[in-house]
C-alpha cells in the first residue's frame, strides 16, 4: 500500500446485550495489526448508535459481532438504519453464534458474509482487503 | 520430603541418565518440540523427580484432606462419602419452559439445579424496556418479577433442592424472590440452600455485564454477603468466579490470581460491615472453569484451595478451619468448544470433567456438545449429565483422595502455579487493589493480550486445536435439531408483565420503591427493601431504575 493510499476503515460492533467480546476484541486486533483503521464500539449498542457511529467515523467496513441469538432481530434493523443514512456502500460482515439456517436471511438483509468460531484471523483480514467497496 | 543421602543418589542417576540415555535416544528420535510448555506459558520438563518437590513439607503443603490448608480437599473423605453436586445450567424462554426442564434434570439424577437468566434479567432491564429487544429469553430464562420465580419453583419444594443462581448486579433482587418463594411454599430461610454468583468485580474486566460503577457494585455485592450471615446461614451469598475470566481469554495462572484477589477485596469489605472473618468467610464460594490442559487444571484447583486457605488464616486472622476452606463449582471450557465436528466436544468436556474431579471439585457442571451451535437441546444436555455420572461410577477415580497427589509433576506445577498467582496478587495489591486496577484497565489489558496470543498460536499451528487448525474436515456433521427459541416467548412474556403489572397495588409499588431510594440514598443494606419491594411485584427494572438513578451507570473502559 503506498503512503498516498487511504486506510481502510473499520468499525467492529457489539449489539444487543451480550457481552462475549473476546472474539470482537481479537478480530479489531488482528485488522489493526493488518494496517487498518479500526474503531471499536464497546458493548451494547442499539442499532442508531452503531449506524451512528458508522457515519460519524466514515467507515468503509463494519463488522458485526453477536453471540446472544438477538441476530435475527437486531442485524435487519442495523442494515435498515444504515440504509436510511445512505451508507449502502459499506462492507458488512458479522460473527458470533449464528446457525446455518439464519444465514440466507441474513445475506438477504444485506449482511456480506457471516463466519462463525474458528475462523482465522488471516481469512478475515484477506476477506475485508478483497470486498471492500468503497 | 526425602532423605538426603537418597536425594543425593537420585540426583547423580538423573544427571547419568541426562547424559547418555536421553541423548542416545534423541539422536534416533527427536523429540516432537523442542520446548513444552502449559497454556499459561510455565515450562514442561521432560521429566519430574523427587528433586522437584525436595523443598515441600507435608504436613504444612499438603496436610490431610478436610484440614487447613486444603491442598488434597475440603471434606474429610471426598468422593468416598458423597459425589459432587451435578448442577447443570439450565434456562431459555420463559418460565414454564425452564420449569420444565428442570423437572426433568432433576428426574435424570440432577443434584442441584442453576438458574441461567437473559441478558435483559442480568442486567436489569425488564422484558418490555427497548434494550431488551429480541434478547427476552434467548440466552436464559425471562425472570422480571415475583410471578415469574414462582412459575420457574412450581412444584420444586425449595427446603429439597439447592439452586445456584448465576447473577451478579441483580444479584439481591433473584435472593429476594427466591426467599419470597420460600416463604409462600412455608419454607425457612435458614433451610434455604443455594449460590448467588452476586461477584460484580469480575463483571468490569471479564464477563462484563455491569450495571453500576465498581464501588456501589461491590456495595450491593456485600448487602448480599451480610445478610446471608445474618439471615440465610445456608446460602452461599457469592460465588467468587474464575470462568468468566478464564473465557475472557485469560490462562490458567491468571484465572487464579485474579479469582483469588476478588476474593480478597470481598472480605475487606465485608469486614468494614463489622461482621468477623469467621462470622462469614466459611460460606465464600468458588467457581472455575477446566481447561484443556489437564495437569495445570489439577494443579489450579490445588493450589487454589491452599492460596486461598493461607489468605485467610494469615492476612484475615480466622480461626475456624472451615473460614479457611475453598469450596468450588467447576465447569468445563466453553471456549474450548467448536462448531466444526460438535461431537468431539462431549469427547473435550469429558477429559475436562475428569480433571475437576481429580481436582477435587464440590460441584460441576459439564457443558454440551452442541453449545458451540445453540442451547444445549435435551439429547445433548443427558449426554454431558451422563459424563459426570460415568466418572462417578466407572472410572474408580472416585474411590480414593486426591489421587494425584504426591505425584512428583502434578505437586511441582501446583507449586508453580501458587508461586506465580501470589506474586500477580502483590501486583494488585501494590495498585491499590481490584478496584484500583480495574479503573487502571490492568485485568483487561492482562486478559485481552493472553487471548491475543492465544489465538495467534493457533493460527501459527504451535497449538493444534483438532477440526479446527488440523484434523479438518470438509464437511461437517451438525445435529438436526437446533434448540430454538420461538417469537411466541417474548410475546407470552410481555402480556404476563402487562398482566402483573396491571394486578398491583400501586401505592404500595410507589412506596416500596420511595423506601428503596431512600435506604440507597443513605447506604443501608439494601435486602430487606427490596424482598418487600419484591413481595409487592416490583419488578427488577423498576429497582433497578432507582438504584440507577442514586449510584449512576458503569461506562465501560474500553480495552482493546
Amino acid at each position: 500500500m503506498s503512503a498516498k493510499e487511504k486506510k481502510i476503515r473499520v468499525l467492529i460492533a457489539k449489539p444487543g446485550l451480550d457481552s462475549h467480546d473476546r472474539g470482537a476484541k481479537i478480530v479489531a486486533r488482528a485488522l489493526r495489526d493488518a494496517g487498518m483503521e479500526v474503531i471499536y464500539t464497546g458493548l451494547r449498542q442499539t442499532p442508531d448508535q452503531i449506524a451512528e457511529t458508522a457515519l460519524q467515523e466514515d467507515v468503509d467496513v463494519i463488522g458485526l459481532s453477536i453471540l446472544s441469538g438477538a441476530h435475527t432481530t437486531l442485524f435487519p434493523r442495523i442494515m435498515q438504519t444504515l440504509k436510511k443514512k445512505g451508507m449502502t456502500d459499506v462492507l458488512v460482515f458479522a460473527g458470533g453464534i449464528i446457525p446455518e439456517e439464519d444465514i440466507p436471511a441474513l445475506k438477504k438483509a444485506g449482511i456480506r458474509e457471516v463466519f462463525g468460531p474458528g475462523t482465522s484471523t488471516s481469512t478475515l483480514v484477506e476477506y475485508v482487503k478483497n470486498n471492500v467497496l468503497k | 520430603m526425602f532423605d538426603q543421602r537418597k536425594q543425593a543418589r537420585i540426583r547423580k542417576q538423573r544427571q547419568k541418565w541426562e547424559k547418555t540415555t536421553v541423548p542416545n535416544w534423541i539422536k534416533r528420535h527427536p523429540e516432537r518440540r523442542k520446548d513444552f510448555e502449559t497454556v499459561s506459558g510455565i515450562p514442561v520438563k521432560r521429566l519430574y523427580t523427587p528433586e522437584d518437590i525436595e523443598n515441600m513439607d507435608y504436613s504444612e503443603d499438603l496436610g490431610f484432606p478436610g484440614e487447613a490448608p486444603f491442598t488434597r480437599g475440603v471434606h474429610a473423605t471426598m468422593y468416598r462419602g458423597r459425589f459432587w453436586t451435578m448442577r447443570m445450567f439450565a434456562g431459555f424462554g420463559t418460565a414454564e419452559q425452564t420449569n420444565e426442564r428442570f423437572k426433568y434434570l432433576l428426574k435424570e439424577g440432577e443434584t442441584g439445579l442453576s438458574v441461567a437468566l437473559d441478558y435483559p434479567t442480568i442486567m436489569g432491564y425488564d422484558s418490555d424496556h427497548a434494550m431488551s429487544l429480541g434478547e427476552v429469553g434467548q440466552c436464559g430464562v425471562a425472570v422480571s418479577h415475583l410471578k415469574d420465580m414462582e412459575i420457574l419453583f412450581d412444584g420444586i419444594p425449595l427446603d429439597k433442592v439447592s439452586t445456584s443462581m448465576t447473577i451478579n448486579g441483580p444479584a439481591p433482587m433473584l435472593l429476594g424472590m427466591y426467599i419470597c418463594v420460600g416463604d409462600k411454599q412455608g419454607v425457612p430461610r435458614e433451610k434455604l440452600a443455594g449460590t448467588t454468583q452476586n461477584d460484580n468485580l469480575k463483571e468490569f474486566f471479564a464477563q462484563k455485564l455491569c450495571i453500576f460503577p465498581p464501588a456501589p457494585s461491590l456495595k450491593l455485592s456485600t448487602d448480599v454477603i451480610e445478610y446471608c450471615a445474618r439471615h440465610v446461614p445456608k446460602w452461599n451469598p457469592v460465588s467468587i468466579s474464575g470462568y468468566h475470566i478464564r473465557e475472557a481469554g485469560s490462562n490458567a495462572v491468571q484465572e487464579l490470581a485474579f479469582t483469588l484477589a476478588d476474593g480478597i477485596a470481598y472480605v475487606e469489605s465485608t469486614l468494614e460491615r463489622g461482621l468477623k472473618v469467621d462470622e462469614f468467610a466459611g460460606r465464600l464460594s468458588f467457581f472455575f472453569a477446566c481447561h484443556n490442559n489437564f495437569f495445570e487444571e489439577v494443579a489450579k484447583f490445588r493450589a487454589a484451595r491452599r492460596i486461598w486457605a493461607r489468605v485467610v488464616r494469615d492476612r484475615f486472622k480466622a480461626k475456624n478451619p472451615r473460614s479457611m476452606w475453598m469450596r468450588m463449582h467447576v465447569q468445563t471450557s466453553g471456549c474450548t468448544l467448536t462448531p466444526q465436528q460438535p461431537i468431539n466436544n462431549a469427547i473435550r468436556t469429558a477429559y475436562q470433567a475428569l480433571a475437576a474431579v481429580l481436582g477435587g471439585t464440590q460441584s460441576l457442571h459439564t457443558n454440551s456438545f452442541d453449545e458451540a451451535l445453540c442451547l444445549p437441546t435435551e439429547e445433548a444436555v443427558t449426554v454431558a449429565l451422563r459424563t459426570q455420572q460415568l466418572i462417578a461410577h466407572e472410572t474408580g477415580v472416585t474411590d480414593t483422595i486426591d489421587p494425584l497427589g504426591g505425584s512428583y509433576y502434578v505437586e511441582a506445577l501446583t507449586n508453580e502455579m501458587e508461586e506465580r498467582a501470589l506474586s500477580y496478587i502483590d501486583r494488585i495489591d501494590s495498585m491499590g487493589g481490584v478496584i484500583a486496577g480495574i479503573e487502571k484497565g490492568f485485568f483487561q489489558k492482562e486478559i485481552a493480550d493472553s487471548a491475543y496470543k492465544y489465538q495467534k498460536e493457533v493460527e501459527r499451528h504451535e497449538r493444534t486445536v483438532v477440526g479446527i487448525n488440523d484434523y479438518t474436515v470438509e464437511k461437517d456433521w451438525i445435529p438436526m435439531d437446533l434448540l430454538r427459541i420461538p417469537p411466541h416467548v417474548e410475546k407470552e412474556q410481555l402480556a404476563r408483565l402487562e398482566r402483573v403489572k396491571q394486578g398491583r397495588n400501586r401505592q404500595k409499588v410507589k412506596q416500596s420503591l420511595d423506601k428503596l431510594f431512600n435506604d440507597a440514598d443513605k447506604n443501608k443494606n439494601l435486602m430487606p427493601t427490596m424482598i418487600e419491594a419484591l413481595k409487592a411485584y416490583v419488578t427488577i427494572g423498576e429497582i433497578t431504575e432507582v438504584l440507577r438513578s442514586v449510584y449512576g451507570e458503569y461506562r465501560e473502559l474500553i480495552v482493546v
